[in-house]
């Protein structure tokens, strides 16, 4: 595919993955553009996870093609026929794109700083210094500018992703792609790294997010792509997909998100009042 | 809370359970050091003045340096990078790579160190006295001729024959500390553009050291004791050997013994120490925060 200015950042025409025999992604197409955000929503066993990891090829595509900025991820096209790229060359093509796990995979052996400079270092060949004082900069726009001399383990699971973030904003890249950031986090602490996040898809960073974050994807997605089964059910802006659903898959797993969110918010608020009940009825001491 | 009475209970002040056994045990190990002093005053055949005599010989601190410690030095080196390659190899997709590795340690761990030993210096030179060629099989293209008979005795066949040995042991410990890294460490190095050799050298294996050091810090000091089985291939320049003949040539078998006890007491000891700061340096980042980086934040934290 030529790489024209008004082509997709992201280009996936029929991705195909199975897993020992069982089919995960049934031919998925998307095209993301740059700047854009788009929000993957879907069940948990959709293939949303999935399909991320195949973009930056944690995982291998069995049919179909992805193109990541006019390059044809993990093969070399020569005429037709297809020639695997070398591991070199496959690492090289993930330079331009970030990803953020769900479980952070920080390098606990390395402090803040040294794991947001270890990739330009090793990878770009930027000289130390350089890379440290981009590495500062960075670590200031996640708000953790105190922190480079910590090491990971000291550190709050929203603080380590928001290092995260730094991390592969630390390696320029072109496109970003975050994996359920904020599953693992506590509640109260999902509010700083989506807040990043925001500030990221401000500054225009092209963006492929899975989460179960329906306010960010209501305020933040340009677009929303739901997915079930592994393939895609519906898309559109998150207005249209999120506020006035077509399908009816798509509607039971909103009303379902829903009814959780508000399951949790009643067992939050009885937790909460039948602990001020209990206070209440506490004997007082004299 | 704060009022107390007379009918209010007070401090505890009861009877401790009592311990018979124990005052048993110590009676029992009290005779027994009793024994080993009486030994040590009325049997002058101890000579310990000569003990420290031996360990002084220049023959017995050339055999300590340059056949217990630098065998020690050659066998680990061989065993921990050989170990890791066959651990790496055990885990490639390649069927043949991971075959390898299998047999090998098979093999190796099969082997008693001492049989070993005699078969690489007494064995080899039996099949080869003056001339290794090392060439193309088969053919008469020959790169170089070695006097083996020159090498067969010497710390440097000794080192590589136990160093074989122990790249077996290796292996498996490598192996279980590569294992022991969560696999989103290396997928989260490859999506920042690390290539799979770079990806082990800086993040997986770093991480693994954790795990292998422990283990491997006790082969170490097995593997200084297990250099006294170097008489096995002729090879004399070697602690325990200079030692016992230094001893028994002057009739004084027990402090030539002690004479080599004591030495292998001293060198074991340091390389415990010295294994308990590796494991401090590679487990930075785990467990309590080290003084040094404590230190660090605060410094850090008063520039902001």
């Amino acid at each position: 595919m030529p790489a024209t200015s008004d082509a997709p950042l992201v280009h996936a025409v029929n991705v195909t993955k199975s897993f020992h025999g069982n089919e995960v992604l049934k031919g998925i197409d998307l095209d993301v553009r740059t700047g854009e955000v788009v929000v993957l929503l879907g069940p948990s066993g959709s293939g949303k996870t999935t399909f991320l990891r195949c973009i930056n090829q944690l995982e291998t595509i069995d049919g179909g093609r992805i193109w990541v900025d006019g390059d044809l991820m993990g093969y070399d096209d020569r005429g037709g026929t297809l020639h695997r790229l070398t591991d070199k060359r496959i690492a090289a093509q993930r330079r331009d794109i970030g990803m953020c796990f769900q479980r952070f995979n920080l390098f606990p052996h390395k402090t803040v700083l040294e794991n947001v400079v270890e990739a330009p270092v090793q990878v770009k060949g930027v000289d130390r210094r350089t890379a440290e004082a981009r590495a500062h900069e960075l670590l200031e726009q996640v708000g953790l500018q105190d922190k480079p001399a910590a090491y990971p383990s000291q550190l709050s699971g929203g603080q380590q992703q928001r290092v995260a973030i730094a991390r592969a904003l630390a390696m320029e890249p072109k496109l970003m792609l975050f994996d359920e950031p904020t599953s693992a986090l506590d509640p109260e602490l999902v509010g700083e790294v989506l807040k990043v996040m925001r500030d990221l898809a401000q500054k225009g960073m092209t963006m492929i997010v899975v989460t179960h974050e329906m306010g960010f994807a209501r305020e933040v997605a340009d677009r929303v792509v739901f997915m079930d089964g592994g393939v895609v059910v519906e898309e559109g802006p998150p207005g249209q997909v999120i506020g006035n659903p077509q399908h009816g898959r798509t509607r039971a797993f909103l009303s379902r998100m829903r009814q959780e969110e508000q399951a949790h918010a009643q067992a939050v608020t009885e937790a909460v009042s039948a602990g001020v009940a209990a206070l209440d009825d506490a004997p007082k001491e004299p | 809370m704060t009022d107390t009475t007379a009918d209010r209970p007070g401090a505890i002040d009861a009877r401790p359970v009592r311990h018979p056994g124990r005052w048993v045990a110590v009676a029992v190990i009290g005779v027994l050091v009793a024994m080993l002093v009486n030994s040590f005053v009325t049997n002058e055949r101890w000579d310990w003045a000569y003990t420290f005599q031996i360990m002084q010989q220049k023959s017995v601190i050339n055999g300590l340096w340059m056949g217990t410690i630098l065998g020690t030095v050659i066998a680990m080196a061989i065993g921990v990078v050989l170990g890791v390659v066959l651990a790496i190899m055990r885990m490639s997709e390649n069927p043949v790579l991971r075959g390898v590795s299998f047999v090998y340690t098979w093999f190796f761990r099969a082997i008693p160190r001492y049989v070993l030993l005699s078969l690489f210096a007494v064995g080899f030179g039996y099949l080869y006295l003056n001339k290794f060629d090392v060439g193309i099989p088969f053919s008469s293209i020959h790169f170089a001729t070695i006097d083996y008979s020159a090498w067969s005795s010497t710390v440097l066949i000794g080192g590589i024959a136990l160093g074989l040995s122990e790249a077996a042991y290796m292996a498996e410990i490598a192996r279980a500390g590569i294992l022991s890294v969560d696999r989103g460490q290396a997928e989260a190095a490859q999506a920042l553009g690390m290539a799979p050799g770079k990806t082990m050298r800086r993040i997986v294996l770093p991480q693994a050291m954790r795990v292998i050091v422990p283990p491997t810090g006790n082969e170490t000091i097995a593997m200084v004791k297990d250099t006294s089985l170097f008489i096995a291939a002729n090879i004399t320049i070697e602690l325990y050997y200079q030692a016992t003949f230094f001893g028994s040539r002057a009739f004084k078998i027990m402090p030539g013994l002690m004479a080599a006890t004591l030495w292998y007491l001293i060198v074991c000891t340091i390389l415990m120490l010295g294994q308990s700061w590796l494991e401090r340096y590679f487990g930075r980042g785990y467990g309590p925060t080290p003084k040094a980086t404590k230190q660090k934040l605060t410094e850090i934290g008063a520039d902001h």
